[in-house]
């Protein structure tokens, strides 16, 4: 009866691996904060999933925080995206050494 | 039954959408592969009967935050870059990562599953209602922290995307 937790615990494990690969391989800028909305997302389905099987509310709270932060966060990246691409021409994490000398 | 098939499906067009925003080289196309990532995980918030996240999921994030990605990569009118596929030790230490905490949490998923799968999904926790309720009296507090760290987001934001630096 009904799809057990574990598979959206599995699926949730997938799709973070797959943001944490995104992180460490690319190397646009841009992308990389599209991985990081990707784990986050991972991380909601799991909060989301353990809320509507305990019965408790305070997970999907937790969640709508979650986004709210994502979304100030989406928006303070990508003003330092389209700073650093203004001075640097570029956002390839390769190219930007503003602390290596 | 039906939520079977449409939970395998969402998620397999989900992991499918993850592997393309992956390999696709070009940050439009990324975006658009996200945003169908976003819409199957807001499909499958309605197979959990939370309604009020799911649509939560599609106005804030495929709608807001990922236009707010698409219109910064228009402005800034990247050129599609080939991305070299040289193999070094960021590479080589990223996979094993990768392979380690996938293993890690499906191992644990897996032997943790005879205590959880007698549960079942509640119905009533997942409205507008029972939400509200618990937002506007025990966590009122957190939601006026949250909405004072989105001004402050949103005046950061303006603040460096105006700044020259010399």
């Amino acid at each position: 009866m009904g799809i057990p937790l574990t598979w959206y615990l599995t699926l949730s494990a997938v799709l973070f691996s797959i943001g944490v690969i995104g992180v460490l391989y690319r190397s646009n800028l841009i992308v990389i904060l599209m991985s990081i909305e990707l784990m986050l997302n991972a991380v909601n389905i799991t909060l989301v999933a353990f809320a509507q099987f305990m019965g408790d509310v305070s997970g999907q709270i937790l969640v709508f925080f979650v986004i709210s932060v994502a979304a100030a966060e989406a928006a303070i990246g990508l003003a330092i995206v389209i700073a650093i691409f203004r001075n640097k021409l570029t956002v390839d994490v390769n190219d930007i050494k503003l602390f290596r000398h | 039954m039906f939520a079977e098939v449409f939970f395998i499906a969402a998620s397999l067009i989900a992991v499918f959408a993850a592997l393309a925003m992956l390999i696709s080289r070009s940050p439009v196309q990324s975006a658009l592969w996200l945003i169908l990532v976003m819409l199957c995980v807001a499909g499958l918030y309605v197979t959990l009967n939370a309604e009020f996240i799911a649509v939560v999921q599609v106005l804030v994030y495929a709608g807001a935050i990922m236009v707010l990605f698409l219109f910064v990569i228009m402005l800034l009118n990247l050129s599609v870059v080939p991305e070299i596929d040289r193999i070094d030790a960021k590479k080589g230490i990223g996979f094993v990562l990768f392979t380690v905490i996938l293993a890690q949490m499906v191992y644990v998923t897996a032997t943790t599953s005879e205590s959880l799968s007698s549960a079942v999904v509640n119905t009533e926790t997942g409205s507008a209602l029972s939400i509200a309720e618990a937002l506007f009296t025990h966590y009122v507090l957190p939601f006026e922290i949250i909405g004072i760290l989105l001004l402050v987001a949103t005046v950061g934001a303006v603040m460096l995307a105006k700044r020259t630096f010399e």
